[in-house]
């Protein structure tokens, strides 16, 4: 069902309180939201690294998330997305796009993903926006792997990483079934956070950034940032840029591009002020 | 169908009556037969590249095998027709003046008959006149190869060849010079690989609502397909009969230093194949070794219809890709392929100077 129906029926029938467990639904918002709790966990730090000339795996850190948040427990889905374009604040889709109320809805660009949550905020008087990617990590639960796909890294022979990256990817699984399926067909997590990890990867608002090694400091540091560039997580991070749908023409370059483009959205407390 | 054997047999008979001397004298009964055992591409049946052998009779045995297949990362799948079971037919490879006994069987499980013409063949259409096959029968066909080169071999069944071919029923018979392959000033060349990449134009069908149809026959398929195959738009561009047939797990390997011979065959479109980030050495284009091969080449031609040859030794490890350099082709309809070469790097070819970083003004 679509939001916009969804908060004309809540409205009208004047209900108190709606499905979706965060405490304080007490509005029309009937988006079903989980919290994350702040539980620190091991995560790699996005973006391309590189010591001296040579590429390497970005550092693994303790996460240790300041409060809990709230993300949506499923992608958003077909219906949800066609509401936005009905109300003309969306982009209309590639092809003839679905209406379902239980598959996500798959073939947006992180701009699409931007226009549809400026809507649903102005719709539900919540501030949504698109997860960082270490929200994205903790909501994932155990669907998020610091894993990286090698340690290889030979300073006089870039190809020994090259060819190691792409042994890596080849063995990974690949998704046996490209189709969107249904909400919970990929599990549902301990936080109730639903199909993380499955076949739809999902947007983040974190831009892409270079960061090399800086000998004298004993880190890392930021050379570049391209906000053109955002990474896209799932079952292996990823890189796409901004305005691409189909994610096969979009990144990963050699090795195995994710199946499909979706997304959830993370509901900040503060309201969205009224204009 | 029974009349047309009928007929068939008659002019067999016929050609024997007329030849009946000869036939107490066929001096190619008399040679060597030896019995080949075809493998799927892009992998090539183990032989010698020069041979110091009298020519012999070179037997294979083929069957046809009509069969659902997928090809590409969506499940989209196509009713393909196969030599042998794979897209395209497994490659042949015998020497100058040999001869090529063929038995092609055409399966009881198939629907439809199938013949095969042989480019390299001389007379009735290349064979095909002579292995007009039923679901049911097969038949033996014995030709002399007198011209070098790499070759295409079809089904060519008349009033529906432009079908069979684009169906998946092509591959490559490459006949050798007795003494092995030459550059252009006659110095002999050696391969340690071989690989046949084949190259399909496919025409799937799509219903109203753009998704691709499937079909559980190649005649229910029919008509549909030929209405596409005329718009000339293939919908994929692969090789080996699918979208990454030829990467991941199944990419084709190299070592830094050896030698790859890259057939490459399209039986029915052009195609321009390349290797990122390497050359073809000596490259025969047109395919036939009696011409001098071409030098350092960066991408080759294949008129639809041929095949071609291109030597290369590799200087640098890494993953290539091997492209029909028509790049919508590549990357948007499936014509790329990977080659992963293991090495030492080689930092005189090339070396980083300096990574990706920060504008520095100069």
């Amino acid at each position: 069902m679509a939001h916009a129906v969804k908060l004309a029926l809540a409205a009208m029938l004047s209900l108190g309180a709606y499905a979706g467990e965060a405490s304080e639904s007490t509005d029309a918002d009937t988006t079903p939201l989980a919290t994350i709790a702040a539980t620190p966990i091991a995560y790699r730090l996005p973006g391309e690294f590189v010591a001296g000339d040579m590429p390497v795996n970005g550092p693994v850190i303790e996460l240790k998330p300041a409060q809990s948040f709230t993300i949506m427990k499923r992608q958003v889905s077909e219906a949800d997305y066609a509401a936005c374009v009905d109300a003309g604040a969306c982009q209309k889709l590639a092809g003839t796009p679905g209406r379902a109320d239980d598959l996500p809805v798959v073939g947006v660009s992180w701009q699409d993903a931007e226009a549809y949550a400026r809507w649903l905020s102005v719709q539900t008087g919540h501030r949504y926006r698109l997860p960082t990617d270490a929200e994205w990590a903790l909501a994932a639960g155990p669907a998020y792997r610091p894993d990286a796909l090698t340690d290889v890294a030979d300073p006089n022979d870039p190809s020994k990483r090259w060819i190691a990256v792409y042994e890596a990817e080849s063995k990974a699984e690949a998704v046996a079934e490209r189709r969107p399926q249904p909400f919970g067909t990929f599990g549902t997590n301990a936080s109730g956070v639903m199909d993380a990890g499955g076949n739809v990867w999902e947007w983040t608002s974190a831009c892409y950034t270079r960061q090399a090694w800086d000998e004298t400091a004993g880190a890392f540091r930021q050379t570049t940032e391209n906000c053109g560039v955002r990474v896209v997580e799932g079952r292996h991070r990823t890189y796409m840029v901004v305005f691409i749908r189909d994610p096969r023409v979009g990144g990963c370059a050699v090795g195995r591009p994710p199946a499909n483009l979706g997304f959830r959205l993370v509901r900040d407390d503060t309201a969205e002020p009224s204009s | 169908m029974i009349t047309r054997r009928a007929t068939l047999m008659g002019a067999g008979l016929a050609a024997l009556l007329a030849t009946a001397p000869a036939l107490a004298l066929d001096e190619a009964e008399k040679l060597e037969h030896v019995t080949v055992e075809l493998v799927a591409p892009p992998f090539v049946h183990p032989h010698e590249q020069a041979t110091k052998a009298k020519p012999k009779v070179i037997e294979f045995h083929m069957p046809i095998i009509e069969k659902k297949v997928v090809v590409d990362d969506e499940g989209t799948t196509f009713q393909a027709m196969t030599f042998n079971g794979s897209m395209p037919g497994p490659t042949m490879v015998v020497h100058e003046g040999d001869y090529v006994q063929l038995t092609l069987v055409n399966l009881e499980t198939n629907s439809m008959p199938h013949n095969i013409d042989f480019h390299a063949a001389t007379g009735a259409l290349g064979g095909a006149k002579l292995t007009f096959v039923n679901p049911g029968e097969q038949a033996t066909l014995r030709f002399k190869a007198t011209r070098t080169g790499v070759f295409v071999y079809h089904c060519a069944p008349e009033g529906m060849v432009a079908w069979h071919v684009v169906s998946g029923m092509s591959g490559v018979l490459m006949v050798l010079p007795r003494d092995g392959l030459k550059d252009a000033h006659g110095r002999h060349l050696h391969y340690d690989r071989v690989y046949t990449v084949g190259e399909n134009d496919l025409y799937i069908p799509k219903d109203a609502n753009g998704a691709y149809k499937s079909y559980e026959s190649p005649g229910e398929a029919y008509a549909d397909t030929l209405e596409v195959m005329r718009t000339l738009t293939p919908t994929h561009v692969v090789f080996n009969g699918a979208r990454g047939a030829l990467t991941g797990e199944h990419a084709m390997t190299a070592k830094v230093g050896e030698t790859v011979l890259f057939i490459h065959s399209q039986a029915n479109r052009d195609t321009r194949p390349h290797l990122i980030g390497g050359h073809g050495d000596w490259v025969w284009e047109t395919g036939k070794f009696d011409n001098p091969p071409q030098k350092d080449l960066e991408t080759w031609f294949i008129r639809g219809g041929s095949a071609g040859a291109a030597l290369y030794t590799f200087l640098q490890p890494g993953v290539y890709a091997y492209v029909n350099h028509n790049l919508i082709e590549a990357n948007e309809l499936g014509a790329a392929a990977h080659v992963k070469v293991e090495g030492k790097w080689n930092d005189d070819l090339m070396k980083q100077i300096s990574p990706p970083g920060p504008i520095v003004a100069h």
